[in-house]
């Protein structure tokens, strides 16, 4: 068990009018990997991981964090644990500095302010209120105050929604530069290239429950094909015509998308001809048709039915 | 920054920071005091007499009667019988004169000011008319300091900004924070929570510091307010009422989820008190019956508690004893139901 920064069993977390957050979660996340709770809005992401941060109670089940409990010294494991919540408004008149020595003295060992400025790349703002921030560099600034604290384990709850592409590259450098120390992290997106990026192992969470766990390769796999054919049909994208494509030797998978079908498909090069030759025998007419590789959204897809943005 | 400093060390100087950072808070805390103060010492200033209006109705002797009535307490106007009329019904003078072997006076017996214009009328027209007195008199005027509106006024409005700094200044604070979602931040940390709040309470205190002095001073500078009592027990009491009213911040906060609640809780727990407990009219205003209960209220508890200190008679012991215990018995409850019903997020 000592290898595990991060166990939960059963978990279960019940709201009051009887909503169900969480419903029975299990998790186990290895000291020194990037962990990913991968799902969409309202699948538990949030709840999971603050139970897991000791800020919420569950209603069921069994967590351990870095082998020990929440009830047996909770100060101590706040300790050895770094977090950044889904939305943090740090106060808006204190300089970034002064907010990171704050932080630095709530902790009784950490890094010097100054190091981890240098980490996120703001010592140019360290004298710069926080309300002068742009969104990714206060995004920054709340890893900072999760890294100040020299901790083992690393929470982020959707560390880069909402921002920019440049500032999101410059967020998974800072997450990265972590992970390089060897400690571990666990974060939670919606963002399916964040998961493939940054992540050893991801878990796919829906309506509270463990729908898949593996790496992201793995779970690509599982589609039976690693790369997708999206076409447009002249013909109205119907039944018969699924299934028809279904049978064509190479495609794994057909689902239906919005003015079409996206077809997961094994060694591109053989099937996709075959795809032609079927939609040609057909008299169908072909109006649009693109090529791309497999991603963690088509995993959800095929496991849910729905988009992760849906 | 390699000097690391204690916890409670930051989070004091982050919401001293915070407060001084935020213009319109130094306002309210500082300046809104001594601009009331200001704008009620001179509404309320004491005055040099004001001299009573009277007319003469004109006839014969109405000039003669007039230049007997010459004194800076009379003003004195000569008008026929019709205008006369009009103007003691308008309450431009408040007597009419109409000289004649029996002399006439025309007033309002109700009016204070009227029956005072009929002694000063009649004593000035009997004397020039050879009345003398029997008793040599000397007249000592007197305008006491500690005695005045703004000596009463300053220690209430003292008391005043003690309540609203201390519950706005903790109250919304906390509510901010809870909404911003930082107490869940904060919480994540190995922080005390006991160093999270008494972070307030210290904040609370050096305000009081500062605040006390500023309107005393003021007071002192403006006005000539002096304290004759004991300033060491007087400082002490502004500590006991920021500690109290910080303690009442905290608890109308203890729950509130958005700062537009514990705004309109803090309007109903200080309302009452703004009117009832003496800031601006004394409490014996009210009627008998309800006086225990005014004195149960913390500020009235405070505002007593100041101005015996101030006017400094008899034993301090005695006068302040009484306030002081309301004020600690409000300061330990308030404390320990906002620490029971605290919710952290």
């Amino acid at each position: 068990m000592s290898r595990l920064a991060v166990c939960c069993q059963g978990l279960v977390k019940r709201y009051d009018r009887g909503v169900v957050a969480v419903d029975g979660l299990d998790l186990d996340v290895a000291t020194g990997e990037c962990f990913g709770l991968l799902g969409p809005n309202g699948a538990g992401k949030t709840t999971t991981v603050e139970i897991l941060e000791g800020l919420l109670e569950p209603t069921g089940g069994r967590v351990e964090v870095l082998g020990s409990t929440w009830s047996s010294d909770p100060r101590a494991l706040r300790q050895r644990i770094g977090v950044s919540l889904q939305q943090t408004h740090l106060p808006e008149r204190l300089s970034v500095a002064e907010i990171l020595t704050l932080f630095r003295s709530l902790f009784e060992r950490g890094r010097e302010p100054s190091d981890v400025l240098r980490a996120v790349s703001l010592e140019e703002k360290r004298a710069a209120w926080y309300e002068q921030l742009s969104g990714g560099q206060k995004q920054r600034l709340a890893v900072a105050c999760a890294l100040v604290g020299d901790p083992e384990l690393l929470f982020l709850d959707e560390p880069t929604t909402g921002l920019d592409p440049q500032s999101r590259l410059q967020l998974w450098d800072v997450v990265e530069g972590f992970k390089q120390s060897g400690r571990t992290v666990l974060l939670t997106t919606h963002y399916m290239d964040e998961a493939e990026r940054l992540c050893d192992r991801v878990v796919v969470v829906d309506h509270g429950k463990a729908i898949a766990v593996g790496t992201p390769r793995e779970l690509i796999a599982s589609l039976g094909g690693q790369e997708v054919i999206e076409l447009a049909l002249g013909a109205p994208a119907d039944e018969a015509a699924a299934a028809g494509l279904a049978s064509v030797p190479g495609v794994r998978g057909v689902r239906r998308v919005a003015e079409g079908f996206a077809l997961a498909v094994e060694r591109l090069h053989l099937a996709l001809p075959a795809v032609l030759d079927h939609l040609r025998a057909g008299g169908s007419e072909l109006r649009r048709l693109s090529t791309r590789h497999a991603t963690l959204e088509d995993v959800f897809v095929s496991l849910t039915g729905r988009g992760l943005r849906d | 920054m390699t000097d690391r400093r204690s916890a409670l060390f930051e989070l004091t100087l982050a919401r001293l920071r915070l407060f001084f950072r935020e213009p319109s808070a130094v306002f309210w805390a500082f300046g809104f005091p001594l601009v009331l103060s200001v704008a009620l010492g001179v509404a309320f200033r004491n005055r040099p007499p004001e001299p009573v209006r009277v007319a003469v109705q004109s006839g014969p002797a109405a000039e003669r009667t007039l230049s007997a009535l010459a004194s800076p307490l009379v003003k004195g106007v000569v008008l026929d019988a019709d205008a006369a009329g009009r103007e003691l019904r308008s309450g431009k003078v408040v007597l009419v004169v109409v000289p004649g072997e029996t002399r006439t006076y025309r007033y309002d017996e109700t009016r204070p000011e009227a029956r005072l214009a009929r002694l000063l009328v009649d004593d000035a027209l009997q004397r020039a008319e050879g009345r003398a007195d029997v008793t040599r008199v000397s007249d000592e005027r007197v305008a006491e300091v500690g005695a005045r509106y703004i000596d009463f006024l300053v220690p209430g409005l003292v008391g005043l900004n003690l309540m609203s700094s201390g519950m706005w200044g903790i109250g919304y604070s906390i509510v901010e924070m809870r909404t911003k979602k930082l107490f869940k931040r904060m919480l994540a940390t190995p922080m005390r929570r006991s160093d999270f709040l008494l972070s307030f309470i210290i904040m609370r205190a050096i305000f009081a510091a500062i605040e006390v002095p500023v309107l005393f001073g003021f007071g002192r500078l403006a006005f000539g307010v002096r304290v004759f009592g004991s300033p060491l027990l007087l400082g002490a009491l502004c500590l006991l009422g920021a500690l109290t009213f910080g303690g009442l911040g905290l608890l109308v906060a203890s729950r509130a989820q958005n700062t537009q609640t514990v705004g309109g809780l803090m309007n109903l727990v200080m309302m009452p008190m703004f009117i009832c407990s003496g800031v601006f009219f004394s409490t014996s205003n009210f009627p008998e019956r309800m006086q225990p209960a005014l004195r149960l209220l913390p500020l009235t508890a405070l505002n007593d508690a100041l101005r015996a200190v101030m006017e400094g008679d008899g034993d301090p012991a005695r006068a302040v004893g009484g306030p002081a215990l309301v004020l600690g018995a409000w300061t330990l409850a308030s404390y320990a139901a906002a620490l029971k019903l605290f919710r952290w997020r």
